[in-house]
């Protein structure tokens, strides 16, 4: 597995009665892009969440780039936290900040830069997500697409080598979904950074994946190249992609 | 037979739930300082909260004193009448601001005012990810919000308890020189030579105290919300009552401590 930066070995989770994960193994290939497919509330968040140690499994090993990380306090957790960056489902922008300050918060905290050149790579980030000139903005002033692509400058503000996007098109329009897409295969490409993608849009699934695969019940029941995945028999793969209440997953 | 057993099971479930929740605050104090000493102090983060408390604070705590100061006073006044000790009630009351009622009021104030408003605040960022948020950049939360909410929390109650004590005395002033005529350079030669220092020193170590208790609670549990915008109401009433009572508990040891002291 030399070809794997996040490696998930046996992993288990459970909130009260409710096995979230179990024992489940996964590997996520340096400088690819991989989707996680899965029905609401499946897990994806939070196995993503165990990626970057927001999360500690109760069972199972989490390497990354080489480090097991669950048995790493808070504070050694962080060399490691700063090879990522995160965009929230919902964004998490601190709203007690504007635009600007909340993508430059990650650049104020770990790198020596000035004002001046803070203030130009915010200005670049959020010209990339479409949004320069919204610096002056309180998240509150944004609406929930709006403060997605900021959440997402937040998270390439430091052009980390691993991006995390849980949900990154849910709540956007087709126009921007597809710009974002386009983001995040231009990124990958750019810089050669690693993507882990949470989402439902099988449209940005199919536009930006080296590599598909399916939570499903606490494990990756599938994955595979789009063109495996799309060929997959596996019954609960087939209504996914077929998007039909019929079949093994019932909708109630 | 039946009832016996429920009773039990629920007093057993509550005895668990405080030793567990003693334990997480224990926790939560020790990584707190366990930041405090290992990282450099955000003193422009510490700055913003002593304006937020301790400013913003001021109006309320000028208000209390000078009509506690007051109040207190004209109590006095009418029990030292009946011993003609009038002359009594500036170090009297003196006495009862600097070593109770400063530390005392002030802390119980500033957590209605800042304890809650720590609780909410954490608490809204808690349940909204900006915690998770702040995580995922590498970037601890107890660095960032606990520690200087906390060391604000203590300076704050302290300034404000020294200026509790030195308006509540105006306000004793007020009601013994200018209401009742008592004669002002008794008034004030009776209050200083009957006032020690050590008083005030007392009342500013149990001030300090009472500040980093109050910080510490508000802070720890907005970090334990859980359950959305209901949570977070939940989260700043315990915020209160829990600050409120330590408050009064631990006053009454630093007291024990402080009366044992030669």
């Amino acid at each position: 597995m030399s070809d794997s930066i996040i490696q998930l070995t046996q992993i288990s989770k459970r909130f009260g009665s409710q096995t979230v994960l179990d024992q489940l193994d996964f590997a996520i290939g340096r400088g690819t892009t991989t989707v996680i497919l899965g029905r609401s509330g499946s897990g994806k968040s939070v196995l993503l969440k165990h990626m970057i140690g927001l999360l500690r499994p109760d069972q199972g090993a989490i390497w990354v780039d080489g480090t097991e990380m669950t048995r790493l306090s808070e504070d050694q957790l962080t060399p490691i936290r700063r090879k990522f960056g995160l965009l929230f489902q919902d964004a998490a922008l601190f709203d007690s900040m504007t635009v600007a300050d909340n993508v430059a918060f990650p650049l104020r905290e770990h790198t020596p830069l000035t004002e001046a050149e803070v203030a130009t790579i915010v200005a670049e980030k959020l010209e990339q997500v479409g949004l320069n000139g919204s610096q002056a903005k309180l998240p509150s002033q944004l609406s929930g697409g709006m403060r997605k692509r900021v959440g997402l400058a937040r998270a390439i503000a430091l052009d980390p080598e691993i991006i995390l996007y849980d949900e990154p098109t849910t709540g956007l329009d087709p126009v921007l979904a597809d710009g974002i897409g386009r983001l995040i295969r231009d990124t990958q490409q750019r810089l050669k950074v690693t993507s882990v993608v949470i989402s439902h849009d099988m449209s940005l699934t199919f536009s930006i994946a080296d590599k598909i695969a399916m939570l499903y019940r606490g494990k990756i029941i599938e994955q595979g190249t789009p063109e495996e995945f799309q060929r997959s028999r596996h019954p609960v793969v087939r209504q996914f992609l077929d998007g039909t209440s019929d079949g093994p997953e019932s909708v109630m | 037979m039946g009832k016996l057993k429920r009773s039990i099971e629920s007093f057993g479930i509550t005895a668990i739930r405080f030793i567990d929740g003693i334990g997480e605050f224990s926790l939560f104090v020790g990584r707190t300082g366990h930041q405090l000493v290992k990282r450099p102090i955000r003193w422009r983060l510490v700055l913003r909260q002593i304006e937020w408390i301790g400013i913003g604070s001021l109006p309320i705590i000028v208000l209390t004193s000078l009509f506690t100061g007051g109040v207190f006073a004209i109590q006095l006044l009418i029990a030292l009448q009946m011993f003609s000790a009038e002359n009594y009630v500036g170090n009297s009351t003196l006495q009862s601001l600097t070593k109770e009622l400063g530390p005392v009021l002030s802390a119980l104030m500033i957590t209605g005012r800042c304890g809650s408003a720590m609780a909410a605040e954490i608490g809204t960022m808690t349940v909204t990810e900006q915690i998770d948020a702040l995580r995922a950049m590498a970037v601890s939360p107890i660095d960032y919000l606990v520690v200087p909410r906390v060391i604000a929390g203590t300076i704050a109650t302290v300034v404000s308890c020294a200026l509790f004590d030195l308006i509540g005395f105006g306000g004793a002033w007020f009601v013994g020189v200018h209401l009742k005529k008592l004669d002002p350079g008794i008034f004030w030669s009776e209050s200083m030579y009957w006032t020690d220092p050590k008083d005030l020193v007392q009342g500013i170590i149990k001030a300090a105290c009472f500040g980093l208790v109050l910080s510490l609670i508000g802070c720890h549990r907005g970090y334990q919300t859980t359950g959305g915008a209901e949570g977070v109401g939940r989260s700043t009433t315990q915020a209160v009552v829990i600050a409120s009572v330590a408050i009064f508990v631990l006053d009454f040891f630093l007291t024990l401590w402080f009366f044992q002291e030669p």
